[in-house]
């Protein structure tokens, strides 16, 4: 399992494609979502976390179908399954991967969003990151159970998001309160219910995904 | 039990839901705070159980699917599905035409709006999945997949939004006030509305499934006729 990841984080090493594609998606999203409220507006530090959250989720829907676009080519997705481990630890090992690119990506989205938003700079980050890791990882859980299926059916790219946005939706609730609680310098036990939330939503899906992603994967 | 569900249940539907109309527009006395609206409920309530009922029978079918691997399974959970979105779609338009008038609001982000709206994205990715997906096998996998996890995650998805925010009446038949239907004119209305609204459901879930299974019959057929020629 160890060496899937290590695998995955070579190719990535050196082609820095998933990552470069993340971090300028993400920018991009910031910025349009930026031209969406009134620079001038008061109302804007407290679209930020939203507009956080949307650049985080586009970004990462964008990179978990080039991780399986990524073992389509040559046929390496099949290579893999050949490979005498079960399909639980491809599994894991594919959410790792993804989950580790994600929060990667994090490191230069999060200074973006402070830098446009005009964000107080050190105020409860510690918060907003472990919101982040929670959030991502039940995030690549999901995403990477239905990257797997999306890629095999006609309509690959938009079949993902279609997918993964709805039932992604308690993340995504969840962080932006979580985030925003925390811009506002409320302190962490305010926010408890929902951390113990995105908690609940990893664990469930990553025993889910491990449980039932031979049936994604199989021919 | 072929015979049963052809010969028994149309007409039996159709009784039921010509008295369930009947009731409707006739029997029920007017709710005095909402007026005439209030009487969409009694087709928007049964039909939100109807639909909720539809996707746990997609659920239960996807499970019996991947675990067994027969097409039945994954012919019921596909006509579910189907039906399922039906109520679905309508739970959400009737919902907004009694909103505008006791609400002021043709819709509102409520936990259950919210959730019945995210349930209806899930189911639509769901027909959408099955549609784009390669026949076959790999198709009803990938669905049954979809079915099972969109299950487990309605219940976190309501609870998220639950503490997002609510509105929604939260009553049926207990507590006085405009939600409750203090006349029993308007519980045995009710009633008789979720029975005619579960025979129906019954009743298009076999309709589509019967539908279906002709279907393959006729492509194993095609197949064997290919084969001989």
């Amino acid at each position: 399992m160890l060496a899937l990841i290590r695998k995955d984080l070579q190719i990535e090493f050196r082609t820095k494609e998933t990552l470069a594609a993340l971090l300028l998606l993400g920018l991009l999203t910031l910025v349009v979502l930026s031209f969406a409220f009134d620079p001038t507006s008061e109302l804007r530090g407290e679209a930020a976390p939203g507009a956080l959250w949307v650049a985080v989720i586009f970004a990462g829907v964008l990179g978990l179908n080039r991780s399986f676009l990524a073992e389509r080519e040559n046929d390496c997705l099949q290579g893999l399954l050949l490979c005498p481990v079960d399909r639980g630890s491809i599994y894991l090992a594919k959410v790792a991967s993804n989950f580790l690119f994600m929060l990667v990506a994090q490191f230069v989205i999060v200074p973006i969003c402070i830098f446009f938003f005009n964000l107080p700079v050190t105020l409860g980050l510690g918060g907003v990151f472990l919101s982040l890791v929670l959030g991502l990882l039940g995030f690549a859980a999901i995403g990477t159970l239905f990257a797997a299926i999306a890629v095999r059916t006609r309509a690959r790219e938009v079949m993902l998001p279609l997918l993964l946005l709805p039932l992604a939706v308690p993340v995504f609730i969840a962080g932006v309160k979580v985030t925003a609680q925390m811009l506002v310098g409320k302190p962490l036990a305010d926010v408890a219910p929902w951390l113990n939330l995105m908690l609940g939503f990893d664990l469930i899906f990553l025993v889910v995904g491990w449980l039932v992603f031979e049936y994604a994967v199989e021919e | 039990m072929r015979k049963l569900a052809d010969v028994i249940l149309p007409p039996v539907t159709l009784a039921a839901m010509l008295s369930a109309i009947y009731m409707v527009f006739v029997y029920v006395p007017t709710d005095k705070v909402q007026g005439i609206v209030q009487r969409i409920f009694y087709f928007h309530v049964p039909l939100a159980i109807m639909a909720f009922v539809a996707f746990g029978t997609v659920a239960v079918a996807s499970v019996m699917f991947l675990w067994r691997g027969t097409r039945t399974w994954d012919r019921v959970a596909h006509a579910a599905a189907e039906v399922g979105m039906l109520f679905c779609t309508l739970v959400l338009i009737t919902g907004p035409i009694w909103a505008r008038p006791v609400w002021g609001t043709w819709w509102t982000w409520d936990a259950r709006l919210t959730t019945t709206l995210i349930l209806w994205l899930i189911y639509a990715a769901y027909l959408m999945l099955r549609s784009t997906s390669g026949p076959g096998d790999q198709g009803a996998r990938y669905a049954a997949v979809l079915g099972i996890v969109g299950a487990v995650d309605i219940p976190i998805i309501n609870r998220s939004v639950y503490w997002w925010r609510t509105i929604h009446p939260a009553v049926l038949v207990t507590r006085e006030g405009s939600s409750g239907l203090a006349d029993p004119r308007m519980q045995s209305t009710l009633g008789i509305c979720f029975l005619a609204f579960f025979l129906l459901f019954l009743w298009l879930l076999w309709v589509r499934n019967e539908n279906m299974r002709l279907g393959d019959e006729v492509e194993a057929l095609r197949q064997q006729a290919l084969g001989q020629a």
